[in-house]
């Protein structure tokens, strides 16, 4: 009882008597290391750290309805929840071998994890971390996400198949879309939760799922949009997140050119490209819409392009350090947080003058996510 | 974009020639963190194969070298010959396969 005790006084700093509210707050993965910083974003500030997480490469995460807990989704399988106001690791479980990725339902109850080895995805008790079910799918398993209606929609890189999982019921009932394309790698859901948008490695293209459609058919966008053009080796796959939609269009990297590109969001049909510095990893729209940025791959991953929605143009460079990994905006879109792995700080810029705001030390640092990520579908 | 590989080689090739110590950090660092990217951080895999020395035990270091250099066509290996010299993959290979589990 007094080591539960003692446990207890050294796991809540000074939060007992101190009320604090978590809209501001962030976390940011520390790849390496396994950690996490707990920022905060009106103080762009680190305010601590929480450890323990395993091999956090490639790791993402998501959030409770109530912005106090965040699941994070590491590449050894492990699936941990943290509370980011006593900073500590409450419930964990290792679910895989190998995983890329989860999602959290949209009433908050369901955590879902999608995993490669074994191909997958399990799903999970949100208080408990108590699996609830798996589906296992033989294959490689991708862009997972969640769509209104308490359902999970992921994708098969070995197959080409897109799974709608409802987990209205006891058990889930899945619905299988065949025919999406040769490895699919990553995938997003826009915004509204209605399109579900798949990119594909293995042919030039991507595919697009009405979530609204009673039996969703593959629509195919933009096949053979790099055809005739030398393609270039592809030493990062691009990400693909729900920050594709700018005021009615869609803009998403494509696979093996320097180019983004631009969709109409309606109909599918190209309304531009953008040639940028290399290959796009992220093509994010400012959440008003405006502004695009985007990071690009190795060789050239020193450097961010900002992108006119207007005119679909390039009105910023700038190469704030080896390595940039991930950007993410304020909600409202007033500053961008850039993780710059190899100089282990995130920069903070304005993002209507590019000026430099600020800094935050992070060990090798990767994914930046702000609470309020906790309110938007799909991501 | 061809004169910014030819400068990427051109980059490499030089420092080839300074001490080995800096040489063996920088593929290390090349192997942990971009082949990384696909076979996973520690190696274990993800999009890509596993690549600890258990999963490359039959591999020759002469094939997984040509492997490196010129990738596997019809997946999603990339040919590393536009920014890496014959030696080097070869040095990757070696590492792989003798690296501390």
């Amino acid at each position: 009882m007094k080591y539960a005790l003692l446990a207890l006084c050294l796991a809540t700093p000074a939060l007992a008597d101190e009320y604090r509210a978590t809209g501001d707050l962030g976390l940011i993965v520390e790849r390496a290391t396994g950690s996490l910083v707990v920022v905060d974003q009106s103080d762009r500030a680190a305010i601590g750290r929480i450890e323990g997480l395993g091999d956090l490469s490639h790791a993402s995460l998501v959030y409770s309805p109530d912005e106090r807990y965040a699941y994070v989704f590491g590449r050894d399988g492990g699936l941990s929840k943290v509370d980011i106001l006593s900073r500590e690791i409450v419930a964990r479980v290792l679910q895989a071998g190998n995983s890329i990725g989860g999602a959290i339902s949209d009433d908050g109850t369901l955590v879902a994890v999608s995993n490669y080895e074994p191909g997958g995805v399990r799903v999970f008790d949100a208080k408990t971390l108590e699996m609830v079910a798996d589906i296992p799918t033989e294959s490689k398993t991708i862009g997972l996400v969640d769509a209104p209606g308490r359902r999970f929609v992921f994708t098969l890189w070995d197959k080409g198949e897109t799974w709608i999982a409802d987990m209205k019921g006891a058990e889930p009932a899945i619905t299988k879309v065949t025919g999406m394309g040769a490895n699919p790698y990553d995938a997003l859901l826009a915004g509204s939760g209605r399109t579900y948008i798949t990119g594909l490695f293995g042919e030039d293209g991507l595919t697009a799922l009405d979530l609204w459609d009673e039996t969703p058919e593959p629509i195919r966008v933009l096949p053979g949009y790099g055809r005739g053009e030398e393609e270039l080796p592809v030493y990062k796959m691009p990400h693909l997140e729900g920050w594709a939609e700018a005021a009615g269009e869609f803009v998403l990297p494509a696979v093996g050119h320097h180019e983004v590109l631009w969709i109409d969001a309606r109909d599918f049909r190209e309304t531009g490209r953008t040639e940028t510095h290399g290959q796009p990893v992220f093509a994010m729209a400012r959440p008003d819409g405006r502004q695009v940025w985007v990071n690009f791959a190795h060789p050239l991953n020193d450097t961010v392009q900002v992108i006119d929605r207007m005119t679909h143009e390039v009105i910023h460079e700038m190469k704030p350090g080896p390595a940039v990994l991930h950007m993410e905006f304020t909600p409202r879109g007033h500053e961008v947080w850039i993780s710059v792995r190899d100089e282990n700080r995130v920069d903070i810029y304005d993002t209507e003058t590019f000026e430099k705001l600020g800094e935050v030390a992070a060990e090798s640092p990767s994914g930046i996510f702000f609470t309020a990520r906790a309110h938007r579908t799909g991501l | 974009m061809r004169s910014l590989f030819a400068l990427a080689i051109l980059g490499l090739a030089l420092p080839a020639a300074a001490t080995e110590a800096t040489d063996a950090a920088r593929l290390e660092r090349l192997v942990t963190q971009d082949c990384g990217s696909c076979h996973g951080l520690t190696l274990k895999g993800g999009l890509g194969s596993p690549l600890t020395p258990a999963a490359l035990a039959d591999a020759e270091p002469e094939g997984l070298a040509s492997i490196i250099l010129d990738g596997v066509p019809g997946t999603a290996m990339p040919p590393w010959r536009p920014l890496l010299s014959e030696e080097e993959a070869l040095w990757i290979a070696r590492y792989l396969k003798d690296a501390p589990q």
